[in-house]
């Protein structure tokens, strides 16, 4: 058998995936945030750890993240703290799954839908919002359909 | 001929395209796939014989009773159990494992001991932690070293004379090693402590003999070893089972009923509350005998080629690292790994865009893959059916996983 080059998988792995996760632009350190959350995908055992800088007034100056976690994870933590950057509390927790979906342009299986929606649960718990436990099930209609 | 020429015929899943590659399925850890066999065995008894076991006075009722019992005749046989009153059916490793740690649980006093190890799936780690809970018992665990062995040493050290449970698995669903069971069950019987393996990974693999491995109790799940979801088998010595008052309750395990009180049955139903999985034992026992024909000494040894060839091929590539005790060491059909700057999920799901299935994640090890110091590793897990080829290509692969994302 001839050596195989994985490709057969590039409608998963975007080009915004491959890029968001060779060179996040959000990820790191926040000295100075005020609101951190973290949580674990208790699936894979990805852990995500979100830190915004919230201005007295509600506006998310900043958002950055850090964390254990697979491109695809990590490629939404990316596009969602660009989304969130400069937005306020309430803009940011109207965000949707699906809003991040149109930026990663990928064909994102129901068995990894969780590593798109792992930073949404994780946001809304530094938001404060979130309930203690669980994680946000995607929009109707954002899942792609089974196989 | 070599074992997977003879045996791909009998697999029909192994016809399936998967992302327009002919499917390479390294997953039989998790849950291996099927030989025609045992669906049709399954299959014959739905279309010819189904009814329920042991109450049915009716030819159906007798039929499906006769293969329910001759299928633990041939877990008996199989495993080598001195006799068949030590088969108990279960749901699979998971049940077993939470069955005997309820019922042993029950036992157990305020500052009693259970160890098991920190190898362990969280099946054999959960429901231990559930009973210490209850009883005020202390859990300890034996270290992994750093070549992925149990820490022998730090494990006498942990024995007491309040030790009463010593749990641990036979194969590490991680690391693929071995551990020496008679070994451990020396040494806590010799503390007077139960002990309890955890064989969900062994059984499929290596030609077990319960007379020779002198364990308390042994679990393990049919799926993993070409037989069907649902159904799995809890060995225990009798003289112990014997001892034992039933962990739970319902029809089949009793002989005669009050309201406030019941007889339990006989060894080993006094252990299979409720409609047992029938037709699961039916094709449990048709797996055992596809195994057996094969020979279970033949079986463990074209595992083991195919392990040492993905462990040496591993070995060879930069940026990819293996776990788990070093060749020469004997190992599991279980090769775990990582690939420099890429998540275990990004490999399966690169692998699997070629058609090749292998597992990533904590493969439900957590504290593991803590001492391992990782998120998660992928994990490729073989079967009679793999070829050498298919580990050629898996390796050809992985080669060229680095600058796929």
């Amino acid at each position: 058998m001839s050596a195989a080059t994985p490709s057969a998988a590039h409608g998963l792995y975007s080009d915004v995936i491959r890029e968001r996760w060779r060179r996040p632009r959000h990820r790191g350190d926040l000295p100075g945030a005020n609101a951190v959350a973290e949580d674990v995908n208790p699936l894979c055992g990805d852990r995500v750890r979100i830190m915004l800088a919230i201005e007295p007034e509600g506006r998310i100056a900043e958002a950055r993240f850090v964390g254990d976690s697979c491109a695809i994870c990590t490629a939404s933590a990316d596009v969602l703290a660009d989304l969130i950057g400069g937005r306020s509390r309430d803009e940011a927790m109207a965000l949707e799954v699906a809003d991040v979906l149109g930026v990663l342009q990928a064909e994102i299986r129901p068995t990894r839908m969780r590593c798109v929606t792992l930073p949404f649960s994780v946001l809304a718990k530094a938001l404060g919002v979130a309930p203690a436990t669980g994680h946000p099930r995607p929009a109707p209609g954002s899942r792609a359909p089974l196989q | 001929m070599r074992l997977d020429e003879q045996t791909r015929p009998d697999f029909p899943i192994l016809q399936r395209i998967v992302n327009g590659h002919p499917l390479v399925y390294f997953d039989s850890g998790a849950s291996s796939q099927k030989p025609r066999a045992v669906l049709e065995a399954m299959n014959h008894y739905y279309e010819r014989s189904h009814a329920n076991v042991h109450r049915s006075i009716h030819t159906l009722g007798e039929e499906a009773t006769e293969l329910y019992e001759l299928a633990r005749d041939s877990v008996q046989r199989f495993i080598g159990a001195a006799s068949r009153e030590e088969v108990v059916f279960t749901r699979g490793t998971t049940d077993g494992l939470g069955l005997i740690a309820e019922t042993i649980g029950r036992t157990l006093a305020k500052g009693d001991e259970i160890v098991v190890t920190e190898l362990e799936h969280h099946s054999n780690l959960i429901p231990w932690q559930l009973v210490a809970r209850d009883r005020g018992a202390v859990l300890k665990a034996v270290p992994v070293l750093r070549d992925g062995t149990l820490d022998l040493d730090a494990f006498d050290r942990l024995l007491t004379r309040r030790t009463r449970v010593v749990a641990f698995a036979h194969v590490s669903n991680v690391l693929g090693t071995i551990t020496p069971v008679t070994e451990i069950v020396r040494r806590a019987r010799a503390v007077n402590a139960l002990t309890v393996v955890d064989g969900a990974q062994a059984a499929p693999h290596l030609r077990l003999d319960m007379s020779s491995l002198e364990c308390d109790f042994y679990v393990f799940s049919a799926h993993k070893m070409l037989g069907p979801t649902g159904i799995g088998v809890l060995y225990g010595r009798r003289a112990v089972l014997d001892s034992l008052e039933p962990g739970r309750g319902g029809s089949e395990m009793i002989k005669e009923v009050w309201i406030d009180h019941a007889q339990w049955n006989d060894l080993p139903w006094r252990f299979e509350p409720g409609t047992p999985p029938i037709a699961e034992a039916v094709g449990l026992s048709a797996g055992i005998e596809y195994l057996e024909k094969l020979g279970m000494d033949r079986v463990a040894e074209h595992e083991r080629a195919l392990t040492r060839q993905t462990l040496e091929g591993l070995a060879r590539l930069p940026g990819v690292t293996v776990y788990g005790p070093p060749l020469p060491a004997e190992r599991g059909a279980v090769v775990s790994f990582a690939v420099d700057g890429l998540h275990p999920h990004d490999v399966a799901a690169l692998l699997d865009g070629e058609g090749i299935a292998v597992r990533a994640g904590h493969h439900c090890a957590m504290p593991l893959m803590r001492r391992l110091g990782v998120v998660g590793t992928s994990r490729a897990t073989f079967s009679v059916f793999n070829s050498p080829d298919e580990v050629s290509l898996l390796l050809a692969t992985v080669a060229g996983l680095r600058s796929a994302l």
